[in-house]
C-alpha cells in the first residue's frame, strides 16, 4: 500500500470518528439544574380543596399555591427565587403518588399519610424557619392562634412577625400555614384568600364556623372538669369532653386558678398561680 | 467543550451562579463520551446527569482554592467515564449484529431539516462507524474516543485515564490500526 493510501485511509478513519460526535438532548442540561436546586419544575396535583401548583427541585418541593393562583404562583416563584421555573413534563411518579398520599383527606391516622416530602426551604430565614416547622406541628383538623406559635418557638412578643413569616410560607397545604388562627379563632389573614383557609379547615375536619363562634362568645379555652385539663377549643382531647363535663374559660389563668392543667397535647398558656394569685392575696390581706 | 478560561474562578466564587455555564460547556463531552461507552442514548443521558450532579457536590465541598486551580474538563470527563464504566458493568450493552438495517438505529441526532436521503445515509455513516467502535476493546475504545472522537489533547486524554501520555498514544494507535483492518474487512465483504 502507498504512502498515500495510507494518508487517504488514515483521514476516513479521522473524519468517520469525527462524524461521531454527537449532540446531548435537550432536557439534559434542564434536567441536571433540577437536580441540583438551580432550577424547578411545576406540576399539578389534586390537594385537599382542588388542584395544587406544585414547584419542585433535586432538593425538595420549593412552593406550592391553589390551581387557580397559577400566574402569582408563577410570580411569587420569580420574585422569591430568581430560578427558571418550566412545566414538567412528567414528574417523578415517587414525588407525585408521595404528595397524593400524604395530602389524601381520606387518611385520618397519620401512619396512612406516608412520610411528608422533603422541602426545599433554602433562602427562608432563621425564624421563618422555626415557625414553618412549628407550623407543621399542628395536626390536622386543628388550629393553634398566632400567639400559641410564638410561644412555642421562645419569642413571645413576636407574634405579628409570626404572621408575617405564615404570609411568606412557600409551601402553603404541604406547611399548614392555614392551621394558625387569630387567637379568637377568626380566620384572618391568608396569603392565597381566607375562603380557601376556610375549605381547606373544613376539609380537615376542623369546624372553622363552631371555633369562630366560640370566639365570638369569648370562649378561649375548653376544660373537663373529670380531667381537670384545658384545651384549645379545637385539641383532639377538647372534643372528646362530653357536653355535660365542658367548662370554658376565657383566660388560661382563670383555668389555672380554677385548678385546672394545661393539656400535655394542645400545649396551652399555663400562666404560673404564683403571679396574679400572690398579687390578689397580697392586696387582700 | 469551549468554556472562558476564568470559569473555575468563578465557580471557586459563586457555584451557583456559574455552574450552568459549566453544564452548557461540557454538555456535549459528557453526553458524547458516555454514549460511547454505555452504547445507549437513554443511559447516556442519565450518566451525563449523575456526572454533573456529582460534579456540584463535589464543588460545593472544596474550599475554594482548590476549585479555582481545577482543570475542570479532564475532572469531569473522568467522572462521566467512571459512572459509565460502572452502568457497563450492572448491566453489559445488548450485542449488535455487525450487518447493516438489523436493529434500531443508533440514535444519532441528524440535524434538522436535511433532505431525508441524505440523512438516512449519514446516518448509516455513523451507525458503520459507531458498531465499529464498539467493536475496539474498551481501553483502545476510551482513548480513540477521547482523542479523535471528542478531541481531547493526549495529555488531557491520559489525565482522564489515569494513564501514561505514552500508553495511551498507544492504545490509540492501535485502536485505529483496528478500527482500519475492520473496516478494510467490511469493504471487502460488501464489493465482493
Amino acid at each position: 500500500m502507498s504512502g498515500h493510501d495510507e494518508l487517504e485511509r488514515w483521514k476516513g478513519v479521522a473524519a468517520g470518528l469525527r462524524g461521531l460526535r454527537a449532540e446531548p438532548p435537550a432536557t439534559l442540561r434542564p434536567a441536571v439544574l433540577e437536580r441540583v436546586g438551580l432550577a424547578d419544575a411545576w406540576f399539578t396535583v389534586d390537594g385537599p380543596a382542588g388542584p395544587l401548583l406544585v414547584a419542585y427541585n433535586g432538593r425538595g418541593i420549593s412552593a406550592t399555591a391553589p390551581a387557580e393562583e397559577e400566574r402569582r404562583f408563577l410570580e411569587r416563584f420569580q420574585a422569591r427565587y430568581h430560578r427558571p421555573l418550566r412545566r414538567a413534563g412528567a414528574p417523578p411518579a415517587p414525588l407525585v403518588a408521595g404528595l397524593r398520599r400524604w395530602l389524601d383527606p381520606a387518611a385520618r391516622r397519620p401512619a396512612a399519610r406516608g412520610a411528608p416530602p422533603h422541602l426545599d426551604l433554602r433562602g427562608v430565614s432563621d425564624f421563618d424557619r422555626a415557625v414553618l416547622r412549628k407550623t407543621a406541628e399542628i395536626p390536622r383538623g386543628e388550629v393553634r392562634p398566632y400567639a400559641w406559635v410564638a410561644g412555642e418557638i421562645g419569642r413571645p412578643s413576636a407574634v405579628r412577625a409570626v404572621g408575617g413569616a405564615l404570609n411568606r410560607n412557600p409551601v402553603p397545604v404541604l406547611i399548614p400555614c392555614h392551621r394558625v388562627v387569630a387567637s379568637d379563632g377568626r380566620l384572618t389573614g391568608y396569603a392565597w384568600g381566607v375562603p380557601y383557609k376556610r375549605r381547606l379547615l373544613a376539609v380537615e375536619g376542623a369546624d372553622p364556623s363552631e371555633l369562630e363562634r366560640l370566639g365570638r362568645d369569648r370562649t378561649r379555652y375548653l376544660g373537663s372538669d373529670t380531667t381537670r385539663t384545658y384545651c384549645y377549643p379545637s385539641c383532639r382531647n377538647a372534643r372528646r369532653i362530653g357536653p355535660a363535663h365542658r367548662v370554658p374559660f376565657r383566660d388560661a389563668a382563670d383555668a389555672v386558678a380554677a385548678g385546672y392543667r394545661p393539656c400535655r397535647s394542645c400545649r396551652p398558656p399555663a400562666p404560673t398561680p404564683s403571679g396574679s394569685g400572690a398579687l390578689v392575696l397580697g392586696g387582700g390581706s | 467543550m469551549e468554556t472562558e478560561p476564568d470559569l473555575p474562578d468563578r465557580l471557586a466564587r459563586d457555584l451557583d451562579g456559574a455552574f450552568e455555564e459549566l453544564v452548557r460547556g461540557h454538555e456535549r463531552l459528557l453526553y458524547g463520551l458516555a454514549l460511547r461507552v454505555v452504547g445507549d442514548a437513554r443511559d447516556a443521558e442519565e450518566v451525563a446527569q449523575d456526572a454533573f450532579e456529582r460534579a456540584y457536590h463535589a464543588l460545593a465541598g472544596y474550599p475554594p482554592e482548590r476549585v479555582a486551580a481545577m482543570r475542570l474538563r479532564p475532572w469531569l470527563a473522568r467522572i462521566a467515564l467512571n459512572l459509565a464504566r460502572n452502568r457497563l458493568r450492572r448491566r453489559p450493552p445488548p450485542t449488535r449484529p455487525l450487518e447493516d438495517g438489523d436493529g434500531e438505529p443508533l440514535p444519532l441526532a441528524a440535524p434538522p431539516g436535511e433532505e431525508p436521503a441524505a440523512a438516512a445515509e449519514r446516518r448509516q455513516d455513523r451507525e458503520r462507524w459507531a458498531e465499529l467502535l464498539a467493536g475496539l476493546p474498551a481501553r483502545y475504545r476510551e482513548a480513540v474516543v477521547l482523542r479523535h472522537v471528542e478531541d481531547l489533547p493526549y495529555a488531557e486524554v491520559a489525565e482522564v485515564l489515569g494513564q501514561p501520555v505514552g500508553t495511551v498514544k498507544t492504545h490509540v494507535h492501535r485502536g485505529v490500526r483496528l478500527l482500519r483492518v475492520a473496516l478494510e474487512a467490511r469493504e471487502e465483504t460488501l464489493t465482493r
